[in-house]
C-alpha cells in the first residue's frame, strides 16, 4: 500500500506545474464551438455550449454524471453522428473550418482528431497491429521500414516501447489494463492528429496506471491539443491547463484550471468542487 | 436504552428464524429443479441412444455382402462367337470397325446366362438335381453383364477360365445371414427347395463367402439387382447441392446480414424485412419445394430432378438460417470495437471488413455449417422437384438427373424387398448421419480452433 501511494505522490510531484496563466490566456485557438446543442430524439443533452479550446494545452471537462461533458467531447470529432437519433445543433470549428460542413469528410477529421476511450479498447490483434491500423487505413506509410518507424515511435512517445518491445506481434488484448490504455493512445498518436480526445481514459485503471497516464497526458501537451473528460477533480487539477464545468447540459463556468479551483464565480462551480454536489 | 437494544435483538432474531423457515423450502425447490432438468436430459439422451443403437443394429448388416466365387469359363462352344476381328485382318479401317461393331452386337445379344449357369453348376456338387431357372436365382442379375464386360474388355479371353468374384442375389443373401425363417413352407418362400439346398451347399464348400460391402459405396442404387444396390449416386447429388448450397447461400446470406446489421437505416421497411426473415425460417421446407418447381423448373425450365434445382432450392431455405444467425452474430459484437475503429477514423465498411467480420467469424462459420447440415437432411422438398426419381447412374455435372442421400433413404425405405432393403435403408441412415456427425464435428473444431487464435 504505501509504495502504491509512495509512487502515486512520486509521479505527482514530477508532473510540471501549471502553466502560468496569462501565458495560457495568450496561447492560439486551437477549436470553437458556439452554441452546440446535441439532442437524443427528444431529449435535449446539451443547451448551447460555447468554448474555445487553446493550442498545446491539456483542457478537462468536469462535472456530475450526465452532465454532458462526455457528449460535448463526442461532438468534437462526430462519434455522435454514429449514434441513431443523435442531432447536433451550432459550430464546432477547428482551426476555422467547420466539422459539420457536409463537404469535410468525417474519415479525414477523426484522422485529425484522435480519441482515446473510457475503457481500453484495443483491436483483438497483435501490438504492433493495433498502432499500425490507423497509418494503414490513411496510407501513411510508404513501405515497411516506415511503417516500422511509425510504430516504433508511436510506442515510445506513448511510454509503452521499453514494456512492449519483444512482444510486438502478441496481442494487444493480453497487456494490463494500464498497458492497453497507453496502447491506446500509441494508436491515436500513430496518425499524427492535431488533437487528442480522451473521454475519462483513467477511470477503468488503478491509481499506479492512472499515475503513468497523467504523466504521459502531460508530456503529449507540448505537441498535441489535449481535451479530456474527467470525474476526477484531483486529476483535472493535475494535468489540465484550462478547466470547464458543466452542469445538467450547461456550461457553468470556464477559465485557466488554478482559478477554477482556488477561486470559482459560480455557486454551482464552488459547490461542485466543495464536495457538495455531484 | 437496554430496553430498546432487546427489542432490536429479538426482531434480528424473528427475521432470522423466518428466513430458516423459509429455506427449507427454497432449497425443496431447488432439488426438484434440478431432478426434472436431469431427467429430461437423460430422457433425451436415452431416445438419442436407442436410435443409434437401433440404426446401428439394423444397419451393419447392410455391410456384409455375399460373394460367389466362380470359375467362369468362356467356352467356345457354349458362347458360339467368332474372335474378335483383329485390325491387320482387314484391308481398311472401315471394313475393321464394320466388324468390330458387328461382333460387339453379336456378343450383347449372347445368352449370358449360360456362362452363369455354366459357373454355378461347376462349382455345385455333382448330384445336385436342379433347373436352370432355379439356379439363377443364386447369382444377382447383374452377374451376367459383369462377366460380359470382362469378355468385351477382353475378347482373348475366349476359351480360357477365370476366376470371378460376383454378387449372390439379395434372396439368397437374406437366406444365408438368417433374414428368412427357414421353416416357413415352399409356398412361403421366395426361393425354391433346390436353390436353398444348393446355397447351403455353397457356403459350405466355400463358393459363397461373406466380405465387406464395398458396392454401397461404390455403386448406384438397382432394382434389377438388388444386392448391388449402392449410394453413390445419391452420395454425389447430395454434394452437389451442398456445394451449391455454400457457394450460393454462405455469401448471400453474410452479405445480406452485414447489410441489413450495419449498413441499412432503421425504417419499417428493415423492420418489415427483419420480420419477414424471421417469418421465412418457420417456413415448412415442403413449401420450399413448391416453390422451386414452380419459379425454377416451371418458368426458368431447369432440368427436373437435376441437383441445381435441388441446390437451389435448399439455397433458399438455408438462406434465413444464415441471415439469422449472422446478424446474431454482429449484434454480440462490442460497441467498443466499433467505437476503437470509428475513432481512428475507419470508414464504416472498413469497420466491418476489418474489424466485426473477423470477429465474428467463427460463429457465422459454425452456423454456416449448422445450416448446411440442416439442408442436407431435408428431403421434403426434393420430392416436389423431381429428386426422387429411381436414378440409377452418377450425375457427372449439376444438370444431371439425380437422387439425394435422404430421399435414397425414403426410396429403401419404401422398397418391396422389406427383409433385404430395411439394413440397406439403415446403412444409408448411418451414412447420413455419419456426414452429418462430421460436418459438426469440423465445425466446433474450427470454432474452438478459431477463437483460441483471436
Amino acid at each position: 500500500m504505501d509504495m502504491v501511494a509512495g509512487k502515486v505522490k512520486m509521479t505527482q510531484q514530477s508532473v510540471k506545474s501549471a502553466m502560468n496563466p496569462t501565458d495560457m490566456l495568450e496561447r492560439p485557438i486551437r477549436l470553437t464551438a458556439r452554441d452546440v446543442t446535441v439532442h437524443y430524439g427528444a431529449k435535449q443533452a446539451l443547451h448551447g455550449i460555447s468554448i474555445d479550446i487553446p493550442d498545446r494545452a491539456v483542457t478537462s471537462f468536469i462535472g456530475p454524471s450526465g452532465c454532458g461533458k462526455s457528449t460535448f467531447l463526442r461532438c468534437i470529432n462526430r462519434m455522435n453522428d454514429t449514434i441513431e437519433g443523435a442531432k447536433v445543433g451550432g459550430t464546432i470549428k477547428l482551426d476555422g473550418e467547420d466539422i459539420y460542413d457536409p463537404s469535410l469528410d468525417v474519415v479525414e477529421l477523426r484522422a485529425r482528431i484522435g480519441m482515446v476511450f473510457q475503457k481500453p479498447n484495443p483491436f483483438p490483434k497483435s501490438i504492433y497491429e493495433n498502432v499500425a491500423y490507423g497509418p494503414r487505413i490513411h496510407g501513411l506509410a510508404r513501405s515497411k521500414a516506415d511503417m516500422d518507424e511509425i510504430v516504433v515511435s508511436s510506442l515510445r512517445k506513448a511510454g509503452l516501447f521499453e514494456e512492449v518491445k519483444d512482444r510486438l506481434n502478441e496481442p494487444g488484448t493480453g497487456l494490463s489494463g494500464g498497458q492497453q490504455q497507453r496502447l491506446c493512445i500509441a494508436r491515436a498518436i500513430a496518425v499524427g492528429p492535431e488533437v487528442i480526445l480522451m473521454d475519462e481514459p483513467c477511470s477503468a485503471l488503478d491509481p499506479i496506471a492512472t499515475a503513468i497516464i497523467e504523466e504521459l497526458i502531460d508530456e503529449l501537451r507540448e505537441n498535441y491539443t489535449i481535451v479530456i473528460v474527467t470525474h476526477s477533480m484531483q486529476q483535472a487539477a493535475r494535468v489540465s491547463q484550462k478547466t470547464a464545468f458543466f452542469h445538467l447540459g450547461n456550461l457553468i463556468e470556464e477559465g485557466v484550471t488554478e482559478d477554477i479551483f482556488t477561486n470559482p464565480v459560480n455557486k454551482q462551480t464552488q459547490d461542485y468542487i466543495m464536495g457538495r454536489i455531484g | 436504552m437496554t430496553d430498546t437494544l432487546s427489542t432490536t435483538r429479538q426482531a434480528s432474531l424473528d427475521r432470522t428464524q423466518r428466513i430458516r423457515a423459509g429455506l427449507r423450502r427454497r432449497h425443496l425447490g431447488e432439488t426438484i429443479f434440478r431432478g426434472l432438468g436431469l431427467a429430461a436430459i437423460v430422457l433425451a439422451l436415452g431416445f438419442v441412444a436407442l436410435l443409434f443403437v437401433d440404426v446401428v443394429r439394423k444397419g451393419v448388416p447392410a455391410f456384409t455382402q455375399s460373394n460367389l466365387h466362380l470359375a467362369v469359363t468362356f467356352d467356345p462352344e457354349l458362347l458360339k462367337v467368332d474372335p474378335a476381328p483383329v485390325r491387320d485382318a482387314f484391308a481398311s479401317q472401315a471394313e475393321y470397325t464394320a466388324a468390330s461393331l458387328k461382333w460387339q452386337r453379336d456378343v450383347a445379344m449372347l445368352n449370358w446366362n449360360k456362362v452363369v449357369e455354366a459357373s454355378l453348376r461347376a462349382a455345385a456338387p455333382a448330384d445336385v438335381e436342379i433347373d436352370s431357372r432355379q439356379i439363377l436365382t443364386i447369382a444377382e442379375t447383374d452377374a451376367r453383364h459383369d462377366i460380359r464386360e470382362m469378355f468385351v474388355a477382353d475378347p482373348s479371353l475366349l476359351g480360357q477360365t477365370v476366376e470371378v468374384d460376383v454378387l449372390a442375389s439379395a434372396n439368397a443373401a437374406n437366406w444365408i445371414k438368417g433374414n428368412i425363417d427357414r421353416s416357413l413352407g415352399d409356398a412361403q418362400q421366395q426361393l425354391s427347395a433346390p436353390a436353398r439346398a444348393l446355397i447351403d451347399a455353397f457356403v459350405e464348400n466355400g463358393t459363397i463367402s461373406n466380405g465387406f460391402a464395398w458396392s454401397i459405396f461404390t455403386n448406384v442404387d438397382s432394382r434389377a439387382a438388388p444386392a448391388s444396390a449402392g449410394l453413390l449416386g445419391a452420395f454425389v447429388g447430395t454434394v452437389w447441392m451442398m456445394l451449391i448450397v455454400i457457394i450460393l447461400a454462405v455469401p448471400i446470406g453474410v452479405a445480406a446480414a452485414v447489410y441489413l446489421e450495419e449498413f441499412a437505416p432503421r425504417s419499417r421497411w428493415t423492420d418489415l424485412i427483419e420480420v419477414n426473415i424471421n417469418n421465412l425460417a418457420a417456413v415448412p421446407s415442403i413449401v420450399f419445394g413448391l416453390l422451386g418447381a414452380a419459379v425454377f423448373i416451371n418458368y426458368l425450365h431447369l432440368p427436373i430432378s437435376a441437383p441445381i434445382v435441388g441446390g437451389l432450392v435448399l439455397t433458399l431455405m438455408t438462406l434465413p438460417t444464415i441471415i439469422i444467425a449472422t446478424r446474431g452474430a454482429l449484434q454480440g459484437v462490442s460497441p467498443a470495437l466499433r467505437q476503437a475503429a470509428l475513432g481512428m477514423g475507419a470508414s464504416r465498411t472498413q469497420m466491418v471488413f476489418h474489424h466485426v467480420l473477423p470477429v465474428t467469424f467463427p460463429s457465422i462459420l459454425t452456423a454456416t455449417i449448422i445450416g448446411v447440415a440442416q439442408a442436407l437432411g431435408e428431403t421434403a422438398p426434393l420430392l416436389l422437384i423431381g429428386m426422387k426419381a429411381f436414378v440409377a447412374s452418377v450425375p457427372l455435372t449439376p444438370l444431371d438427373q439425380a437422387t439425394a442421400l435422404p430421399v435414397q433413404i425414403y426410396l429403401w425405405q419404401g422398397n418391396e424387398n422389406r427383409n433385404f432393403f430395411e439394413p440397406r435403408t439403415a446403412a444409408a441412415i448411418m451414412v447420413l448421419l455419419a456426414v452429418m456427425i462430421l460436418l459438426n464435428g469440423v465445425a466446433i473444431y474450427l470454432r474452438s480452433r478459431l477463437e483460441k487464435r483471436a
